[in-house]
């Protein structure tokens, strides 16, 4: 079984429209989106939910008002400012002590230090996964509450469920649609992965994130290729982007011109090689063909792999033999 | 006044509209200030050009453990619920990355074997672009936690009437720590169904903060249906629409060779003016009109 990831660094760049077209070209597939900040893949895949999850992302402190004695001592060793007490605050009773829910992390120094054992910490539910049906395969994919942590804990949740899903019921390609950027989700999205796909745009833009995400490919270990989108509208920055893969070892394997039939076909909920046969469309088809050829000789994923790294323990996992 | 730029989903224009709105202010001689928020991959400078005069590291505590104070208790893996200190029958050993620094197992240890060490987690810079004061974080390669960089940047003292915070995509930590304190947002968009549906996600979230916000639709091309149809959708949401920029081909090659776009396409400073009027209308009112 092997996986492939979807990742840009810069957003806007076109990830989700590439991993509609290689999810439709290559069915049957499990496809992931992990991009669950902003998960859009369902907007296109039109897919039909079997199964839903609420997501435990770690807990949140709460007060228990009648046990308070409003002393402070939260208020002091709260690094966070989570804990709200002002005078005035419409939302704290008058002198009392409320905890600011998007900005505790959960750390329960509050909780082992309150003298009167007024605080608890509780399971907190911020988000959804789902388990979907598409005319191509399965989606899994999830929605985080807005403002919520531990995304990075969702999208390693997610890659665990398409794995076991893949693995059982034998499907040998998993796709997976990452988020934006280089940090927690992203880590999350592409540790222990078979193939990175980096979707880039010849902007400075496109190329300075470029850079940042192929030496992130790198320090984890993951391959990496390369596809610029509507490269011909700065024909220089691509061949500069494409001088910088080499520099990096992901080389571009693919090229999309722009091409409006991918907005319409977006507007059409549609992926764009269904509806079109425009250059775009002829485009991915070939990136398609490409990716699978290097998805073969690249490594396999197991199914529960990567799960045992934590998504944020990158030094454990470059020095080994630790384990969690 | 403080306006973070965000979007939800990512390559809206958010970097584009921060900028300009930045570039167009100051030559009407506002002190104006732009901070990139977008730490794990900030655009800013490359279209701002500024002249760095400070850059320095932004460190994260971690605790460090003094081993012949340690006598192996073990309460401080007990107090950390991240797993970021474990207790071994030898030692204690420390996982810088899964560390939140939160200071539960200084204050757990009873030998007082505990102390706290500065680690690396990305850098800030800061300077001018013009009279633009220019504030820069970025995060280093294989760091997963951001908020760091983003709260160091917010603690830089800065003198402006008007600061533009350029968030990063998305909606969830990140985004939530360049919003903390802001007086209004302005949430750029794109018609598309993506566009649309991200856009509402950050609606939700600066409606939970209680941050007024306006819209700003990117990359409009006003002819056809479907987007009569996309514009009668937005309409239904709760917040003002303050600009619609055309798609146009001349800006889009001024973004892609990292240029100032208002200063290159007129056309594009004009579809902004509305923008700017708002925006000094709230200055003067010291508030911001939206409220939710």
């Amino acid at each position: 079984m092997k996986e492939l990831v979807v990742i840009s660094g810069k957003g806007g760049t076109g990830k989700t429209s590439l991993t509609a077209a290689l999810a439709v070209l290559s069915s049957p597939c499990v496809v992931t989106d992990c991009d669950v900040d902003a998960p859009d893949l369902h907007l296109v895949l039109q897919p039909q939910t079997i199964q839903q999850q609420p997501f435990v992302g770690g807990r949140k402190a709460c007060i228990i008002t009648s046990t308070c004695r409003k002393c402070g001592k939260c208020v002091e060793l709260c690094r966070f400012g989570a804990i709200r007490h002002k005078k005035g605050d419409a939302e704290c009773e008058e002198g009392g002590f409320l905890i600011d829910a998007l900005a505790c992390e959960g750390c329960g120094v509050c909780v082992d230090h309150c003298p009167e054992r007024a605080i608890e910490l509780r399971p907190n539910v911020n988000g959804q996964w789902y388990l979907s049906r598409f005319h191509g395969g399965y989606l899994f994919h999830a929605t985080l509450d807005v403002g919520s942590e531990n995304s990075g804990k969702l999208v390693t949740q997610l890659r665990r469920a398409a794995h076991e899903f893949a693995t059982k019921r034998g499907v040998p390609l998993i796709l997976t649609d990452g988020p934006p950027g280089i940090g927690c989700p992203v880590i999350a999205s592409l540790t222990g992965a078979s193939l990175a796909l980096i979707v880039t745009e010849p902007t400075v833009a496109g190329l300075h994130d470029f850079e940042r995400i192929a030496r992130l490919c790198r320090q984890l270990g993951v391959p990496a290729v390369t596809v610029i989108n509507k490269a011909d509208i700065n024909p220089e920055t691509s061949d500069r982007i494409a001088n910088s893969s080499i520099r990096y070892g992901t080389d571009v394997i693919g090229m999309i011109p722009f091409d409006s039939d991918i907005v319409r076909a977006q507007m059409a909920a549609r992926s764009v090689v269904e509806v079109s046969d425009g250059p775009a469309a002829r485009a991915m088809r070939a990136i398609h063909s490409t990716v699978m050829s290097r998805l073969e000789k690249a490594l396999d994923v197991h199914s529960g792999e990567f799960i045992t790294i934590d998504v944020t323990q990158i030094d454990n996992v470059k020095s080994k033999g630790v384990t969690t | 006044m403080k306006i973070v730029i965000a979007s939800g989903k990512g390559g809206t224009g958010k970097t584009t509209v921060a900028t300009n709105l930045a570039f167009l202010l100051a030559r009407e001689g506002l002190r104006v200030a732009y901070v990139d928020c977008d730490v794990e991959e900030p655009n800013g400078h490359l279209f701002l050009q500024p002249v760095i005069e400070r850059e320095w590291p932004i460190e994260k505590p971690v605790p460090v453990v003094e081993s012949q104070r340690c006598t192996q208790c073990g309460r401080c893996s007990k107090a950390c619920r991240f797993g970021a200190i474990i207790s071994l029958p030898q030692r204690t050993v420390v996982f810088p990355e899964l560390c939140h620094a939160c200071g539960g197992c200084q204050l757990a240890c009873p030998a007082g074997a505990i102390s706290e060490k500065g680690r690396r987690v990305g850098t800030v810079r800061a300077g001018y672009a013009g009279t633009i004061q220019f504030l820069g974080g970025e995060l280093d390669i294989g760091q997963p936690m951001s908020p760091p960089v983003i709260r160091a940047l917010k603690e830089t003292p800065l003198e402006a009437d008007l600061v533009f915070l350029d968030a990063p995509p998305g909606t969830s930590c990140p985004v939530v720590e360049t919003l903390r304190g802001a007086d209004m947002a302005l949430l750029v968009t794109e018609p598309t169904p993506f566009g649309l549906y991200d856009l509402q996600l950050a609606i939700r979230l600066v409606r939970a903060l209680s941050i007024p916000a306006a819209v700003i639709v990117n990359r409009v091309v006003k002819d056809g249906e479907p987007f009569l149809q996309w514009r009668q959708r937005l309409k239904q949401l709760p917040v003002p629409v303050w600009a619609e920029i055309p798609e146009s081909r001349a800006i889009a090659e001024a973004y892609s060779s990292g240029t100032i776009i208002a200063q290159n396409v007129p056309e594009f400073a004009r579809e902004l003016q509305p923008v700017m009027h708002k925006l000094k209308a709230s200055i003067d009112e010291g508030t911001c009109r939206h409220q939710w």
